[in-house]
């Protein structure tokens, strides 16, 4: 038996005799995932002990460092980890903007005393970030943005309005974009990392289309923010702001494995059944486009985790996983029908569907709109004129 | 696995894209061919060549003189000869051929493996019968007589049919047309009694033939696998032939997409070059995805069926109508970004055009396999 088979036996193991069975049930929305947090509060007893079983045994961050609350697994293992997560339809026992987002970027930029102190309340779940970047005026040219840090010494002082900011009413910290030079566009932002219940942070949750209200407003007023509290050189947030957007957009394309690259055909058919050819010929078009970009995205993270990888291939990524997704929850409404329509019945979960396809149509405008992704592709990978 | 080349496959790919760069150029080759009025469909020479460098024995075991390796590998070939439109049997010999005779009968197989080795030996698959691919019907019947079998039909898109040394024939032993048993499987000498070749030329200036079979007799030697049950022998060889077809498909795709962003940078219009436009720039990158994305589903494909996986069979019609989507966007976008010259004979970017449209039809289209991905999943 090769090494790692005798891992695989191993995590097998651990799963059966770990993971609760009611963590082995779908998620059906984002209320039933664990983010962790000082404000979470968890929906049931499993998901506690799944999270606190996986935090001691590393497994919340499976490949990141052990002096970071990781379990220091190398690639291939990590691969083997993901593969019976999914074997046995476990959940990830806690999802956080700072294990996709932050983390990579502290491990890059951080220094060693911030690394031990941010990364393990993140890999253990006490602290839930959000992320402050664009502003109302400041959207795709998120480089533009104008919230300002003045310089007092120890400490800088911060004013200015974020906006989108995913969970904010729900988050502990933030990590920031401020600029701190207003002479230099690009080398005068700094990467800020605040918590949220310091003095003069407030939030608005903004109601969406779907009725709902994942992203908020967020203001600050002279908002008080130590100098140690910056990640990478000052003036230089720029670098680690382009870094973290990979590891975003890498997130939102559904790399991971997430449930947007599974097949829908099947599953249509289970309820309800499909009399109409001419949907069957588009569920089946659409399947083979999910099961290709599953493909993909094995294949991009196989590449990333060894240096192989194009650095603008997240971009392409998530420019072709979210239009996926879109095109995905179109079909999933179509294939509904009228019963997809209901927007508060308890059968259909309170319009689940429904908020569900209008949730999507943000994926490719969050994290950089496609049209941006296009033209950093252009720019970047195809090395195109004057993109 | 790790979804990507091992070190020995990526220098397998090395010394492959470099040898095909060079002997089977679109100059040298398709062109040379096609305007000699060629009527074997592939230079004897090169084919030998392939055979110098241990390409043809590629998905022949080791205990029959090859090299045993897998799909991953012939898909590196595959690949190559794509990107340069190389007409080549390789698709047809060494990796349909070779796949169907893994199962023969020693003797069988060393009439016919040995030359493939060689260089020397081609092969062709004669199983479609109408003029879209529909292997699930097939109503050529091949009737005992004697210690042998009679066959009667005819099959079509015969590709490399009129070079080819034996056909590997899908002929029906026993029940009717639309029947999944009753299949059995012959590597048919081509000058055999009664056969009768209609060869013609395709848009890709490819040769492909009509052959009738009109009462011809054959020997129970030239049964390949089980009489009555060929039709799981089949099904591995129109994966090897499918999954090798999409592999081809991405070169194809490729081939087209690079020199399609090299006019970008070179033509100039409206006093800059044309790749600074966005209207083009965002083509170009939509197209990269595609590509990116079918090559992943092809290599995901290739490990399946390397590996045996249950998975295999729909990955590999994943492959082939993703393949073939992406490859004819980039044929598409490359004759419309070339403009009036993409129209003419003397760019090569048509070339790809054709190509790509003869290869997305072999072992079934973009909709077949769409049909087939539905129909395996159930629904």
């Amino acid at each position: 038996m090769s090494e790692l088979d005798a891992f695989r036996e191993e995590i097998r193991a651990w799963l059966d005799a770990n993971c609760p069975a009611e963590m082995r049930l779908p998620v059906q929305d984002e209320d039933d995932m664990c983010w962790g947090g000082r404000k979470f509060v968890f929906k049931n007893a499993a998901q506690k002990t799944w999270l606190e079983r996986c935090v001691a045994k590393g497994y919340t961050v499976p490949d990141w460092p052990v002096a970071y609350g990781g379990a220091g697994m190398t690639a291939p293992q990590a691969k083997v980890w993901r593969e019976e997560l999914a074997r046995i339809g476990a959940r990830l026992p806690l999802s956080s903007f700072g294990i996709w987002m932050l983390g990579p970027a502290l491990l890059k930029f951080g220094t060693e005393e911030q690394k031990v102190h941010y990364l393990g309340q993140i890999a253990r779940g006490e602290i839930r970030w959000c992320q402050g970047y664009s502003e109302p005026g400041s959207g795709s040219d998120l480089v533009s943005l104008q919230t300002f840090g003045e310089d007092r010494g120890d400490h800088w002082v911060v004013n200015g309005q974020k906006i989108w900011t995913s969970y904010a009413d729900k988050a502990d910290w933030i990590f920031c974009l401020v600029r701190t030079d207003k002479a230099n566009k690009y080398q005068g932002i700094s990467f800020l990392l605040f918590d949220m219940t310091t003095p003069g942070v407030t939030t608005k949750p903004i109601k969406l289309i779907s009725g709902n209200s994942p992203f908020c407003e967020t203001f600050f007023d002279n908002v008080v923010v130590p100098k140690h509290q910056i990640v990478g050189e000052l003036n230089r947030g720029w670098d680690v702001a382009k870094y973290l957007l990979g590891h975003e957009r890498e997130m939102i394309s559904g790399a991971g494995g997430a449930e947007r690259l599974n097949a829908i055909g099947a599953v249509v058919n289970r309820h309800g059944g499909i009399d109409n050819p001419v949907l069957r010929a588009e569920l089946a078009q659409f399947d083979i486009d999910a099961l290709a970009f599953a493909a993909m995205g094995e294949k991009f993270l196989d590449e990333a985790k060894v240096g192989r990888a194009h650095p603008a291939q997240p971009n392409m990524m998530k420019y072709a996983g979210t239009e996926l997704n879109k095109r995905r929850h179109e079909l999933l409404m179509a294939a509904g029908g009228s019963t997809a329509l209901e927007w508060d019945s308890a059968e259909t979960r309170g319009g689940a569907a429904a908020r569900s396809w209008l949730r999507t149509k943000a994926n490719s405008i969050e994290g950089g709109t496609s049209e941006v992704m296009l033209n950093v592709v252009a720019k970047r990978i195809l090395d195109l004129p004057g993109a | 696995m790790p979804l990507f080349h091992t070190d020995d496959q990526a220098m397998l790919a090395e010394t492959v894209t470099g040898f095909i760069a060079e002997q089977g150029a679109i100059k040298p080759q398709l062109r040379r061919l096609r305007d000699a009025g060629d009527a074997t469909g592939h230079d004897p020479a090169l084919w030998a060549q392939f055979a110098e460098l241990g390409l043809t024995g590629i998905l022949i075991a080791e205990a029959d003189g090859g090299l045993g390796l897998g799909h991953v590998e012939a898909g590196i070939v595959l690949r190559e000869i794509g990107r340069n439109l190389t007409p080549s049997p390789f698709l047809s010999s060494a990796v349909i051929g070779a796949t169907a005779l893994a199962e023969a009968s020693s003797d069988l197989k060393g009439r016919y493996l040995p030359g493939i080795i060689a260089g020397q030996c081609v092969l062709a698959l004669a199983l479609d019968e109408g003029a879209k691919h529909r292997p699930e019907r097939i109503a050529m019947t091949a009737e005992r007589s004697g210690n042998g079998f009679r066959l009667n039909g005819a099959k079509q898109f015969v590709v490399h049919g009129t070079s080819a040394d034996a056909l590997i024939v899908a002929a029906r032993t026993a029940g009717s047309a639309d029947d999944r048993d009753g299949i059995t499987l012959f590597a048919v000498p081509r000058d055999a009694a009664g056969i009768g070749h209609n060869a013609v030329r395709l848009v890709d200036s490819s040769i492909a033939s009509h052959v009738r079979f009109d009462g011809v007799e054959v020997d129970g030697g030239t049964v390949i696998g089980d009489i009555d049950g060929g039709r799981a022998l089949l099904d591995k060889v129109l994966a090897a032939g499918r999954v090798g077809a999409a592999a081809e498909l991405t070169g194809v795709g490729s081939g087209a997409f690079a020199m399609t962003t090299a006019y970008l940078k070179t033509r100039k219009q409206f006093g800059r070059l044309i790749g600074e436009f966005q209207a083009l720039q965002h083509r170009a990158a939509h197209l990269y995805g595609e590509l990116e994305i079918a090559d992943a589903a092809v290599i995901k494909a290739q490990q399946l069926l390397d590996g045996g996986s249950a998975q295999a069979e729909v990955m590999v019609s994943v492959a082939k109508a993703k393949a073939s989507r992406a490859a004819n966007l980039a044929v598409r976008e490359g004759v419309q970004m070339h403009g009036g010259v993409g129209m003419t004979d003397e760019y090569d970017i048509g070339l790809y055009m054709k190509r790509d449209r003869a290869l997305a039809e072999f072992l079934g289209d973009a909709t077949y396999h769409a049909d087939r991905v539905a129909t395996l999943s159930g629904y």
